[in-house]
């Protein structure tokens, strides 16, 4: 692109310019139509099916085209802005919950060659943009100068910031694992899927993404039987989508973040190719990881019921911190234990005259990573299985607790025989 | 792609992502309806006139669970170049880090025997 406009007697800057901009064009606008479009309608579809209903069945086919309406509907809504609200804060936080999902989207590596930008620094990058949307809550509910909307807020951010710390704590481990982190080098560093070698990483970095963005059974940022709506109560019309939009399109970006951290973003057979084919490949796996990973995350949402706050505050500070700070030694230790070979198997492969097709499709990487593989997820399988022993003498203590208090008289209403009258 | 132009593109594509989401804003303002009454703004809580702000005191815990995490937080900003440049480091490395996250284990620990993890 850039040469062509070169080409076309443009000067080298000015080309470069355009060529990116078009690029983050095609990027931004993709992102927000695709998952309007098709991630709406299936969430809602997938809702509907949960519950036994049949969803979105009328506009467009099965349903499909049910957004349109529903954004006519919200475009031609009167804005309201409460009185003694903060205004221009009132207006900058919606635009903020959106800007930052986003904003992640700029080093989401789609295929070999699409990237939007592979920064060397791509995973503090979406770490650090991400929690702008957190920032967004707190102006929300804080200039809205509505009680509950400003309780909403509060509470979801002492949850959000709080999950944070075992989310940073599991991406560490990647990075450790790659040595880099560049997104881009992320993916190509995994000749095993990291969920396999660190599942424990992954279930932290899964769990605590379903809390970052207000999923079940996290979603207590807007528990409406508490709360009314949460730090958006006086939002209306198009602000009011734009944090529905937000919230969905994180939950999206979340699970792409999981596919490429954790199950190989774009890798699969024939996807490492620099040219068309490898790219589209590429794009169709990333793809297919990351709704797998939603339908997941769909599955939980309609399942399972939200927690209490202090539930949810418990289960971090006392359970995914401590687990992913032993997690990241754990990981750190095996690591100096075992180096991967790659030279020295490379070397033995190629001169043991094993045929260089089907080791290059598995991939002598593969091959030389393997022990360090093994070894780590049997690590990870010792830590899982103290851990179950650990949670099922809490329970039974929690049990006896209870039980105790249960079989205790309560002085203040003791037990009545209830007696029935039959017949006069 | 340069290191510059990727920042470049950073650059632009944050303008983009605010600008995304003030079009349909923008296009609302358009297209909907101004009938503003005083009724219509007041600040909608339990149906009953509001007492106050909302700008009131909140309870402390919400600063301690800040604080923890701010430890936390910068931990994991030394962390990160630590974790880049592992596979380069000896074995002193994992010592080094050992030390580390043992006294931000201590703080936590700390915290959790005072009760400031408890929701209360």
């Amino acid at each position: 692109m850039a040469e062509f406009l070169t080409n076309q007697g443009i000067s080298a800057t000015l080309a470069t310019f355009i060529a990116t901009f078009l690029g983050v064009v095609a990027v931004a606008s993709f992102g927000l139509g695709w998952f309007s479009v098709l991630g709406l309608w299936l969430e809602r579809k997938f809702a509907a099916r949960v519950q036994d209903r049949m969803g979105p069945n009328r506009v467009g086919p099965a349903g499909l085209l049910q957004v349109v309406p529903d954004l006519i509907k919200m475009i031609t809504k009167e804005d309201i802005t409460p009185q003694g609200a903060d205004k221009v804060v009132y207006n900058i936080a919606p635009l903020m919950a959106v800007g930052a999902v986003i904003l992640i989207w700029a080093v989401m590596p789609f295929s070999k060659q699409l990237i939007g930008a592979d920064l060397n620094v791509g995973a503090i990058y979406f770490v650090s943009v991400a929690s702008l949307g957190t920032l967004a809550i707190l102006l929300a509910g804080w200039a809205s100068n509505n009680k509950y909307a400003l309780l909403g807020a509060l509470r979801a951010v002492a949850a959000l910031v709080s999950y944070e710390v075992p989310m940073i704590l599991s991406i560490l481990v990647p990075v450790m694992l790659a040595g880099t982190m560049s997104m881009q080098g992320l993916v190509e560093q995994q000749h095993i899927w990291y969920i396999f070698v660190v599942p424990i990483s992954a279930f932290i970095f899964f769990t605590s993404n379903l809390a970052e963005t207000g999923r079940s059974p996290f979603d207590l940022i807007e528990a409406e039987s508490e709360l009314v709506a949460g730090y958006n109560v006086e939002y209306t019309g198009m602000k009011f989508g734009m944090f529905q939009a937000a919230e969905f399109v994180h939950a999206f970006t979340a699970c792409a973040l999981m596919a490429v951290l954790f199950i190989g973003g774009w890798r699969g057979p024939g996807s490492d190719q620099a040219n068309l084919g490898g790219t589209i490949l590429g794009f169709a796996y990333f793809f297919g990881k990351t709704m797998v990973i939603y339908l997941i995350m769909m599955l939980i949402r309609n399942t399972v019921p939200r927690v209490r706050i202090d539930q949810m505050m418990a289960f971090n500070w006392k359970f995914l911190v401590p687990l992913s700070l032993i997690n990241l030694l754990m990981v750190a230790f095996i690591q100096k234990l075992i180096v991967p070979q790659y030279d020295s198997v490379l070397t033995t492969i190629s001169g043991g005259g094993v045929e260089g097709g089907l080791y290059d499709a598995i991939g002598a990487n593969f091959v030389a990573e393997l022990p360090r593989a093994v070894i780590l997820l049997a690590a990870n399988l010792l830590v899982l299985g103290v851990l179950g022993r650990v949670i099922q003498m809490f329970i039974q203590a929690e049990r006896r607790r209870v039980g105790e208090i249960a079989s205790t008289p309560n002085p203040l209403h003791p037990p009545q025989r209830i007696e029935v009258a039959v017949g006069d | 792609m340069l290191q510059v132009n990727e920042w470049l593109f950073i650059g632009i594509f944050f303008a983009i992502a605010w600008a995304l989401p003030a079009t349909p804003i923008l296009i609302a303002q358009i297209l909907q309806p101004k009938r503003a009454n005083r009724l219509k703004r007041e600040t909608y809580e339990c149906g009953i006139e509001t007492v106050g702000d909302a700008w009131v005191q909140f309870k402390v815990q919400y600063y301690l669970y800040a604080l923890i995490f701010v430890v936390f937080d910068i931990e994991t900003v030394f962390l990160f170049p630590w974790a880049v440049a592992y596979n380069q480091l000896g074995f002193y490395a994992f010592f080094e880090m050992l030390l580390f996250v043992a006294l931000l284990a201590v703080a936590l620990v700390y915290a959790w025997r005072k009760g400031a993890l408890e929701w209360t």
